[in-house]
């Protein structure tokens, strides 16, 4: 494909943006279809400065390499989107954990909310969708590029496609963004976009299928690397999950609204087979690619046990997804369907915590790189909250722990701590790693900042995480508390009274969490712009570990 | 098919169906041989520099 022909068919679409602003059947609609619109003119008006040299060329690597290398010596690999992706993770992460921050703030300050289009109803979709499927997915689809490249040794699939991957997601992302600011929503836990942004993430997601498959069909090794087997299971069950979910039929081709084909008790059961199934594939599968991978790497040893990682995949793809009607305990879900999801949720303990020893003990001999490696420090909290959370949720879908946990603070911390520690954490880590391959520098700008984005982080994490613990079980305590004659003893306003103080402790971990990232912001431009910082070096000859007499 | 045959099915045929294809991988993944093709594999990311193909 040539620059004019994408130069078209995105100037194309913004016209097609243009009809839909003209004819859409409500104010939504054609509000939403003028922000496509806008965003397609300047798309085709970017496309048409650049210049077929220059898209050849690296960006930002002006630096260290001659205008004349760039396009003489076509690189093997093709690595533009995952440096485009590895930026665009960062910037996403960044607006997810602010948005983060401030609904945490209107939580304890009501007053925060300024209707309408900031209030908490509307930004509270924007935080999950900004953290799980722009920072989340960006670290996903970018880390992906590059393990699949090396470890099939081969160049990805499709040409451009890749490109196409790349933009198309940031797509779907402003419009699912700006969709629910507005106000379009299906209500859909997790999967709040309407229709049509549903239809054009699924045409994304199905070039993205091509580009990974097609690389690993055209492999030149002979074996499918196991990181390889995790990102493929993410990438192939999202899509199922996806289209079973948003089946709807919308009224008008030019209108926003939409109606599920499902009903009642079997349409929560779908949205819950899809958002547990997010957390399974999107949240754990492929963040444990990336673990198969970048742990390694770092450690310089390979993982601890090969056939564990075979065996880890293949009992979490068996089990995962039965675990979804956990979230539906003491509902008109049939009694049976409820027991099931609660026994699959307790069996898979064991592959998950299969799964975090062998990450942890591919650093057997090497235990002191935790203390000198601020990357593998990284790794290794990660794996440690993937095993915590993964222990905490089993036990939360036992329906007697249920009953005092669902609906309280609880689950959210248990959201955070998997979602803080162990996504956010091992996707950290493999940002650090590949800026300074991707850019071409020697060494990151700085790992004393990375140290300190560490200690930010965690500590963000475990203030956050302690706090909804106490918060939840005491919201839950109260909700259950009965008097001598049978009467509860709180009204529903006095234990959100009650939650106060932790929802204002809750802001100060998010702000710590928040400033970590902005840490590492700073890390990794400094690290692109190819500066390094001069510092005194983390471990120092006198502080070095003495072999053992 | 009707829900009750469908359903039937899938928790006698489908369920036999799973547990073999299961206990069939993992008793794969251990077969005589099985750990020198594994120790192979791990070492795919080490075999070459991470630019050259």
């Amino acid at each position: 494909m040539n620059q004019a022909a994408q130069v078209i068919a995105v100037a194309a679409a913004a016209l097609l943006a243009l009809f839909g602003a003209a004819l859409g059947r409500d104010p939504l609609f054609q509000a939403h279809a003028w922000i496509l619109f806008f965003v397609l003119v300047a798309a085709s008006y970017l496309l048409l400065q650049r210049k077929p040299a220059e898209a050849a060329a690296i960006p930002f690597k002006g630096a260290t390499t001659k205008s004349g290398d760039a396009v003489s010596a076509a690189p093997a690999y093709l690595d533009g989107p995952i440096r485009y992706g590895a930026v665009a993770t960062v910037f996403w992460g960044i607006a997810g954990f602010l948005v983060g921050v401030v609904i945490a703030a209107q939580l304890a300050w009501p007053n925060l909310n300024l209707e309408p289009y900031l209030n908490f109803g509307r930004l509270r979709p924007l935080h999950t969708s900004a953290v799980i499927f722009a920072f989340g997915g960006n670290a996903l689809i970018c880390t992906s590029f590059w393990v699949v490249q090396r470890t099939s040794r081969q160049r990805l699939f499709g040409g451009d496609l890749a490109w196409f991957v790349f933009w198309g997601y940031q797509l779907f992302i402003i419009m699912a963004a700006t969709g629910y600011l507005l106000g379009v929503t299906q209500s859909r836990e997790y999967a709040e976009p309407e229709w049509y942004v549903d239809l054009w993430l699924t045409i994304v997601w199905v070039a993205y299928l091509v580009v990974f498959l097609g690389t690993i069909m055209t492999r030149r090794e002979p074996h499918i690397y196991v990181a390889n087997w995790f990102y493929l299971s993410f990438i192939v069950t999202v899509a199922m999950l996806h289209v079973v979910n948003n089946l709807a039929l919308p009224v008008s081709l030019m209108g926003v609204k939409s109606y599920s084909l499902f009903a009642g008790v079997q349409d929560a059961l779908t949205q819950w087979w899809y958002g547990h199934n997010a957390v399974g594939f999107f949240l754990t599968a492929g963040f444990l690619g990336m673990m198969y991978y970048f742990m390694p790497k770092q450690a310089e040893r390979p993982v601890y046990s090969y056939r564990l990682s075979i065996v880890h995949f293949w009992s979490l793809i068996f089990l995962y997804i039965w675990a979804g009607p956990h979230h539906l305990h003491y509902t008109a879900l049939p009694d049976w369907a409820q027991t099931l999801g609660m026994v699959f949720s307790v069996m898979l303990w064991m592959p998950s915590w299969g799964g975090m020893i062998n990450g942890l003990m591919t650093l057997s001999g090497a235990w002191d790189k935790v203390r000198t490696d601020p990357l593998i420090r990284m790794m290794v909290i990660a794996l440690a909250f993937y095993g915590m959370s993964t222990f905490e949720g089993p036990m939360m879908s036992i329906k007697s722990v249920n009953s005092l946990s669902h609906y309280t603070d609880w689950t959210i911390g248990h959201v955070h701590s998997g979602a803080l520690g162990w996504v956010g954490m091992i996707s950290f880590a493999a940002i650090y790693y590949l800026v300074p391959k991707l850019w071409d520098r020697s060494r990151l700008y700085s790992l004393r900042m990375v140290n300190w984005h560490f200690w930010l982080a965690t500590l963000g994490i475990v203030i956050y995480a302690a706090v909804m613990w106490v918060s939840g079980i005491t919201q839950g305590l109260m909700w259950r508390e009965y008097d001598q004659e049978g009467f509860l003893v709180y009204s529903f306003a006095e234990t959100v009274a009650a939650m106060h103080p932790y929802y204002a402790m809750r802001v100060f971990g998010g702000l710590l969490y928040l400033a970590g990232a902005l840490v590492m912001a700073f890390n990794i431009y400094q690290t692109i712009r190819g500066r390094q910082r001069q510092e005194r070096p983390l471990v120092t000859a006198a502080t070095a570990a003495q072999p053992a007499e | 098919m009707d829900y009750e045959t469908f359903r039937h099915f899938a928790d006698s045929w489908g369920l036999l169906y799973l547990v073999i294809l299961f206990v069939g991988i993992v008793a794969f993944t251990f077969r005589p041989g099985g750990s020198k093709a594994a120790r192979n594999a791990a070492h795919i990311p080490f075999e070459r520099g991470e630019n050259d193909e």
